[in-house]
């Protein structure tokens, strides 16, 4: 009898041991490369007493296909908004129900019922921004809210602008700019689209994705390009000014969602809620300068950050972006073969 | 069959066997790491796009294969040559055609004046021509960057000696291409051609003087055709890379125009397209062994020839 109680209560201590580790256990998150504030993961890891490992993709495709071919051992992805449907769609995604969290009240309104994940059942904002104009204003002294500066360049600025190589953003802006909606496949205003991208590229510089450098060291003039990065510059450079494309532009939203295989499910979730805390989000935005969707943020931001305009649009700016959703894989196909020929 | 001619035929069996046997780690990881991936591939290229990237698995279509040679005209329909892949894929190989030869012009006095040297100095010169593969490909590219920006190295100090009085534009040309791509590959072509040269006997060389032949034509008849492997191997060695080169252009060049490499990265990511981008990569693979073969059978033909 006493030896089966011994034998009980060290199983039970055993059990509790094991009990106690979980709770410390790890969490994997797989996440755009130098996005992620090593400040707020470490909060995180002594609040919770969990180890955070934290692996780099640099594109949304590189994540789906990864995660897509299993073994990954993730927890935690962070896919844009134009992706967020797909990785439902394929039961890639966990319901995790971020809406029921505690922290969920301090989600901005706006970014609650999105159309990507309409009342946020699986995941909650990481950060905002979009794709726009980049100007240095001792070359240029016009208007940066306009396209024209890269479909149209005036001759200050020829020769010395560089296009983020992103074939979703550049056809978007070249669509609304000839007057299209985005996903259109009308083939006469595809066609002006098609003519307008060759008749300007020979007057572009590069397509390069190392546009904050560059613009901050003047060898560029113009960028179309993200206003993070523009922001970034601006700081290392007052010469750099950002313009919201009056004929349109695209905006992104990184959102932060569990896996459906993740191993580390309940640390995911206290990541979930964890970053939805104002004080959280802003750590986030000052790491990596863009906009995070979080009420009560901008207080705990950098002073440089609280009053940026590259993230903070106003109502008119605000009005002439939008969302870029997933075209129909026809419609892919289309602008894909678009793009070839403009870049071959 | 005498007794002496069958132990001497049941030890080259023997012989053959223990090689297979040797051999047999290297073919199975060969095996494994090469023809399985590249079958994976050929499989992909015959396979259903699928709507959001990947295929549809075990639906067979020969669409992926169809789009590498032909395209359906976007704007009015009709069925013709896919111009754009045959000019990407004429651009790089051009590209690297010219790098090969680039190279070849630099490599070929670099790896002479390395085999006339003191054999302490040659060591001293082979080992630095190798320093740079120490580093890695992307790094070096960058570091290239550097140099030639415009508020780079180049630019700096010639604006500081005064000969220029703007920078010049370096950056996001071709020159930048083949500079860097010169720069990357050089110890490729640099390497093979030194091991030719230092095998060359310059006694004959003295007996072309000898037969008072000049310089030029000591050179083209007597050096370069026994260095001719090394030629071969070097400009082979530094053209298939060149072919799937991906960094440098990307980086040095601007990214405005699309190279193989870049064509076949945009049908595995924004294109959504794998089937074409494995066509794409398997035609590239033909086109390298296309070339192997060329200079194998080349090679073979004038092995006989040759009496060294």
């Amino acid at each position: 009898m006493k030896r089966l109680l011994k034998a009980a209560i060290a199983g039970a201590a055993l059990l509790m041991s094991a009990g106690a580790a979980l709770a410390d256990g790890e969490l994997n998150i797989f996440n755009w490369g130098d996005y992620t504030s090593p400040e707020m993961i470490k909060k995180f890891e002594e609040k919770y007493k969990v180890k955070v490992t934290i692996t780099d993709y640099d594109s949304n495709d590189t994540a789906l296909a990864k995660v897509r071919a299993g073994g990954h051992g993730f927890d935690v992805v962070v896919p844009s908004a134009n992706f967020v449907p797909i990785w439902i769609k394929e039961g890639l995604l966990l319901e995790a129900r971020p809406d029921q969290m505690e922290n969920f009240k301090n989600v901005d309104e706006r970014w609650v019922n999105v159309d990507w994940d309409p009342g946020r059942r699986y995941t909650v904002p990481w950060q905002w921004g979009l794709t726009g104009i980049g100007v240095n204003k001792t070359v240029y002294s016009g208007d940066p809210n306009t396209s024209a500066i890269f479909l149209d360049p005036p001759p200050e600025l020829q020769g010395k602008i560089n296009v983020a190589p992103e074939m979703n953003d550049v056809m978007y802006a070249a669509i609304r700019y000839l007057g299209g909606k985005w996903c259109t496949d009308d083939k006469e205003l595809l066609k002006k689209v098609h003519d307008k991208l060759k008749e300007a590229k020979p007057k572009w510089l590069a397509m390069d994705y190392s546009a904050y450098e560059k613009m901050a060291a003047r060898e560029y003039s113009a960028v179309y390009y993200w206003n993070g990065a523009m922001l970034r510059a601006r700081l290392k450079n007052a010469e750099v000014t950002f313009g919201f494309p009056k004929e349109g532009y695209p905006f992104f939203m990184d959102s932060v969602a569990i896996l459906k295989d993740a191993k580390n499910v309940e640390n995911a979730k206290l990541f979930m809620n964890f970053i939805m805390d104002p004080e959280n989000a802003a750590m986030i935005s000052n790491f990596a300068k863009y906009a995070n969707g979080i009420k009560g943020s901008d207080k705990f931001m950098d002073k440089e950050l609280q009053d940026a305009p590259e993230i903070h649009p106003t109502a008119e700016q605000v009005a002439a972006g939008e969302f870029m959703l997933p075209c129909a894989p026809e419609v892919n196909d289309i602008y894909t073969k678009i793009w070839t020929d403009v870049l071959k | 069959m005498s007794d002496a001619a069958r132990i001497a035929e049941e030890a080259r069996r023997a012989d053959i066997r223990t090689r297979w046997w040797l051999t047999a780690p290297a073919l199975f990881i060969l095996f494994i790491a090469a023809v399985g991936p590249l079958f994976v591939v050929l499989l992909f290229s015959l396979m259903v796009k699928g709507d959001y990237g990947d295929v549809k698995y075990w639906q067979f279509s020969t669409d992926g294969w169809f789009s590498v040679f032909f395209e359906r005209d976007i704007f009015d329909d009709t069925v013709g040559l896919a111009q754009a892949h045959m000019e990407i894929l004429w651009r790089s190989v051009k590209l690297s055609l010219i790098t090969t030869l680039l190279t070849l012009l630099v490599g070929f006095p670099t790896a002479y004046y390395i085999s006339i040297q003191p054999p302490k100095k040659r060591d001293l010169l082979v080992f630095m021509i190798t320093i740079p593969f120490w580093t890695n490909i992307l790094i070096r590219t960058f570091a290239m960057q550097e140099v030639i920006r415009n508020e780079g190295v180049i630019n700096t100090l010639l604006i500081w000696a005064g000969f220029i009085e703007r920078p010049i534009q370096i950056m996001y040309t071709d020159w930048a291409i083949f500079f860097g791509m010169v720069y990357v590959y050089l110890p490729l072509m640099v390497l093979p051609l030194y091991a030719s040269m230092e095998k060359i006997d310059f006694r004959l060389v003295e007996a072309g003087y000898d037969l008072y032949a000049g310089r030029f034509q000591v050179l083209r008849r007597v050096i370069i055709p026994l260095v001719k492997p090394g030629i071969v191997a070097g400009s082979i060695l530094v053209f298939i890379p060149s072919l799937g080169a991906y960094v440098t252009p990307r980086v040095l060049g601007g990214g405005k125009n699309l190279m193989l490499g870049n064509l076949i990265d945009l049908q595995f990511g924004q294109g959504k397209n794998w089937p074409l981008g494995a066509a794409l990569s398997i035609t590239l693979l033909v086109i390298v062994t296309v070339a192997l073969l060329v200079y194998v059978r080349n090679a073979s033909r004038q092995g006989g020839g040759h009496g060294h």
